[in-house]
């Protein structure tokens, strides 16, 4: 008999639990909120209490000022709610702090992923597989066009653009949490060793990432540079400012932007972007469909993204599953 | 074919010509023969492979992917070939082949068939990145799109090997792909690639703006500039083409005009269309717009043909029978010329008149009293000047017609390209249809993104960040607050407009600071200045 897993219930403003009358990325107000990660568009403020592993709630803290009501949990820790319910954070693999959290209740298991990926990142622990009845999935990529090329190739593409430009420097466009941060790691670890320049508003993120325990080697303000000390250079921006008015003051700019989007050459010339880089924090097709392989839940609900694709993979694949059309969360510039 | 991938990746990116120019320099000078030569032609639409066709990528897909996934993957990229290099699964087994490159493909897809294609495209695919797929696929069905015109191609020919546009211009046509004799004379020094018996295009020769030049009449010819579109008839041995500016040939959209000309000879001349009497002589010429709907066209319908029969307004003479006339002075042609016509077809070519002005106030006059729409300006020629390629110095000079002017309202502005990318540099602006003090509104009347100094724009910048009620996407929406002064060469009635209307080469002539909104020109004051 298919069970119907009532005891948790998507709302178009968030996943309810209704047993522990708590949130998940709730994008309204709520008493108590369970939050995946500390993007914006996941993790709002004004909540009663906000659960989140201490490196979300340290991102929370930095963008809101405060975060009142914050409930820490370690990673595999698992706290008990009320009315039955437990609650386990574990890896996601998609920035620093993300977690897929665990529910249980009466013996079933609910997994939600929240944003994730399955591949290495030198900022953040790993995605981990945990077995469940139901797999709540993101599905921002979820396109079978949407397979991202090794992080790599894509860095190696970034280093030739600045050797073959001495003068100029390449202004690559990141999300200020986590993608501008796993850029510079990579970089890093493919022995770039200068210091790379920031747009001031990627700074803060920048420094809390080195505070935890994230290297990220020398970083410097663009707004401090001398004029000529960035061609050359590597340059950091948010997407916003790529060809906005900030980025007239950089030397003749190469402009690049790291987001998965970036795999469709119309996308990345609505960007007006000369270099392209396919990097995302987000799993692409075949990680979407293999974690849906690998977890084997009764059923997979799928968030947000483009679902009609992965619902008709499910379908091919006879595995039961359901859209949930969640409302507010974006992810443009990933 | 890594190579030729990343090329194409890099055009589709880069906006700026000068920076196209280069990538396809150095393309052209680092690879080697035949690759170069294949690649040129296909970036110019010269490669056809009639085994491959856009629904050969479907179906090649429809035995590897489920129906609906391809349809919802091809409607979010917009681009089969594209879709289809992203979608490819890798190989089961990775091919111990290399990537082929662009000649080996171009010779595996020439054999293709209909019956083979299906097994064999594959076979090609297997062995390349999604990068790879995509430069085979757009190859293989002739669909570049990436603005490349052939101008542009030949420019950077030019360039790679540091020969004159002219040369590769007058060596290009009649030459096949993979070019193989044109690269031996720009990289090797080898002989130029005969051309006699050949119709090919010859570089046109062109003119400067007069600006605030007074020139002698002693010296200078005066003929009318008409406004069509500057064409080259060229027949030789039997054969005719009728060649755009740009060295386009357009032939088949012209064809009354190549199945007219007996003489083996190359003119240069004004295509037009004839019309009803515009101000100008009964019989003549009718205005651009008229022209347009010939325009573009591949195919010509016979009720095209008669509602508007095209003829060529001849200006010179290049090449008759045989003898180049170029290197003689403009006098001695334009006798050649006269006595041409007289043996050509009265109804599809005629002379563009010399204008009789004895000094150049006379001649100011008369360009100040021409009233026939056809006409876009006067052309001023030395006597003694040879038909030389390109735009040289001293020699022809044209002196259009003064702009019309209009003030309109700013109400759209959106972001340029390039060196403007962070400017708002490209203007809609519209005109009141109606009294703006009982409650007109602005309609669009045309789009503007010069005719301003570097100056201009950054207030215009400052301006419209300032002023923005509204954004959507890349467009900012203005509080329509700020006059500009809007020159334009003519203004015709459209359908494809609002306003009804369209205007003809409209730049920003004049910020007016001055002028409140309201003061603007109305749809009336524009509508008066359609010349049909």
């Amino acid at each position: 008999m298919a069970r119907d897993f009532s005891w948790i219930r998507p709302e178009p403003w968030g996943i309810h639990v209704i047993p522990a009358d708590c949130w998940i990325d709730p994008s309204r107000p709520v008493d108590r909120a369970l939050v995946t990660h500390g993007h914006a568009d996941h993790a709002r403020g004004g909540h009663g209490e906000t659960v989140a592993t201490p490196e979300t709630l340290a991102i929370m803290k930095l963008r809101y000022a405060t975060c009142e009501g914050a409930v820490p949990v370690a990673y595999h820790e698992t706290l008990s709610l009320q009315g039955g319910v437990s609650a386990t954070y574990i890896p996601a693999g998609h920035v620093l702090g993300s977690a897929q959290i665990l529910l249980e209740h009466a013996g079933e298991r609910i997994v939600v992923t929240g944003d994730f990926k399955r591949r290495a990142d030198p900022t953040c622990p790993p995605f981990e597989v945990t077995p469940c009845d139901v797999l709540i999935t993101e599905a921002t990529f979820g396109l079978p066009v949407f397979r991202h090329p090794p992080v790599e190739h894509e860095i190696a593409k970034l280093l030739s653009a600045l050797a073959a430009n001495p003068d100029r420097c390449v202004l690559v466009g990141a999300y200020a949490l986590g993608k501008a941060q796993r850029v510079i790691a990579e970089l890093r670890r493919a022995g770039h060793v200068e210091p790379i320049y920031l747009h001031g508003a990627m700074e803060r993120m920048c420094r809390l990432y080195e505070e935890l325990g994230v290297d990220l080697g020398d970083l410097r303000l663009v707004s401090d540079a001398a004029k000529g000390a960035l061609a050359g250079r590597v340059v950091l921006a948010p997407p916003s400012a790529l060809n906005d008015r900030w980025s007239r003051r950089l030397p003749d700019p190469v402009t690049a932007m790291a987001s998965g989007w970036m795999r469709v050459r119309q996308r990345a010339r609505q960007r007006m972007v000369e270099l392209p880089l396919v990097i995302s924090d987000h799993a692409d097709w075949d990680e979407l469909t293999q974690t849906v392989i690998d977890v084997n839940p009764a059923e997979t609900w799928i968030t947000h993204g483009r679902e009609e694709a992965m619902l008709r993979w499910c379908q091919l694949h006879q595995r039961r599953a359901r859209a949930l059309a969640l409302v507010g969360y974006e992810d443009e510039d990933d | 074919m890594e190579r030729f991938a990343a090329l194409l990746d890099a055009l589709v990116y880069t906006r700026s010509r000068n920076a196209k120019l280069r990538l396809l320099a150095d393309y052209l000078r680092e690879t080697p023969d035949p690759d170069r030569g294949w690649a040129l032609a296909a970036l110019t639409d010269g490669l056809d492979f009639p085994a491959v066709k856009s629904s050969t990528i479907r179906n090649l897909m429809s035995e590897r992917i489920d129906p609906i996934l391809w349809t919802l993957s091809r409607d979010y990229v917009g681009d089969s070939a594209e879709t289809a290099s992203l979608l490819w699964p890798n190989p089961e087994t990775i091919s111990n082949d290399p990537p082929p490159t662009v000649s080996e493909a171009v010779d595996a897809l020439a054999l293709m068939t209909r019956a083979n294609v299906m097994a064999d495209l594959p076979r090609l695919l297997d062995r390349l990145d999604a990068e790879g797929r995509y430069a085979l696929l757009k190859l293989a069905t002739g669909a570049m799109r990436i603005g490349i015109s052939s101008r542009l191609a030949k420019t950077a020919f030019a360039q790679a090997f540091d020969v004159s546009v002219e040369d590769v211009e007058e060596h290009w046509h009649g030459q096949e792909a993979p070019y193989r004799a044109l690269f031996d004379w720009a990289a090797h020094g080898a002989e130029a690639p005969s051309s006699e018996h050949l119709p090919l295009f010859r570089p046109f020769m062109l003119a400067h703006p007069l600006e605030d030049a007074q020139l002698d009449l002693a010296h200078y010819a005066a003929e009318w500039k008409w406004d069509g579109i500057r064409v080259q008839v060229v027949r030789v041995a039997g054969h005719t083409r009728v060649y755009s500016r740009s060295g386009d040939d357009i032939s088949g959209t012209f064809p009354e005009i190549a199945a007219a000309l007996e003489v083996d000879a190359v003119l240069d001349g004004e295509l037009l269309v004839r019309g009803v009497h515009q101000g100008g002589e009964e019989g003549g010429a009718a205005s651009f717009n008229a022209l347009q709907q010939r325009l573009g066209r591949k195919l010509v319908s016979k009720k095209m043909l008669a509602d508007y029969p095209a003829f060529v307004r001849l200006y010179d003479v290049l090449i008759v029978e045989g003898e180049d006339l170029r290197p003689l002075p403009w006098l001695e042609r334009r006798a050649r010329l006269e006595a041409l016509v007289a043996r050509l077809d009265p109804g599809h070519f005629d002379l563009s008149a010399v204008i009789p002005a004895t000094d150049f106030a006379e001649l100011a006059a008369i360009r100040e009293r021409a009233r026939d729409d056809a006409i876009e300006g006067v052309m001023l020629k030395r006597r003694d000047s040879p038909y030389l390629a390109g735009r040289k110095t001293g020699l022809w000079y044209k002196w259009k017609r003064d702009p019309l002017l209009i003030d309109c309202v700013l109400m759209y502005a959106q972001r340029g390209s390039g060196k403007r990318s962070s400017f708002y540099s490209d203007y809609t602006f519209g005109c009141w249809d109606g009294d703006p003090d009982s409650g007109a509104e602005l309609l669009p009347v045309g789009k503007a993104y010069f005719g301003f100094t570097d100056e201009e724009l950054k207030w215009l910048d400052r301006y419209i960040r300032n002023h923005t009620v509204n954004r959507f996407g890349p467009v900012r929406e203005t509080d329509k607050s700020l006059v500009l002064e809007v020159a334009f060469d003519s203004v015709h009635l459209s359908k494809r407009h609002k306003s009804g209307l369209a205007m003809r080469f409209p730049r920003i002539h004049r910020i007016r600071m001055d002028k409140p909104a309201h003061e603007a020109d109305r749809i009336e004051a524009l509508k008066a200045l359609v010349r049909n």
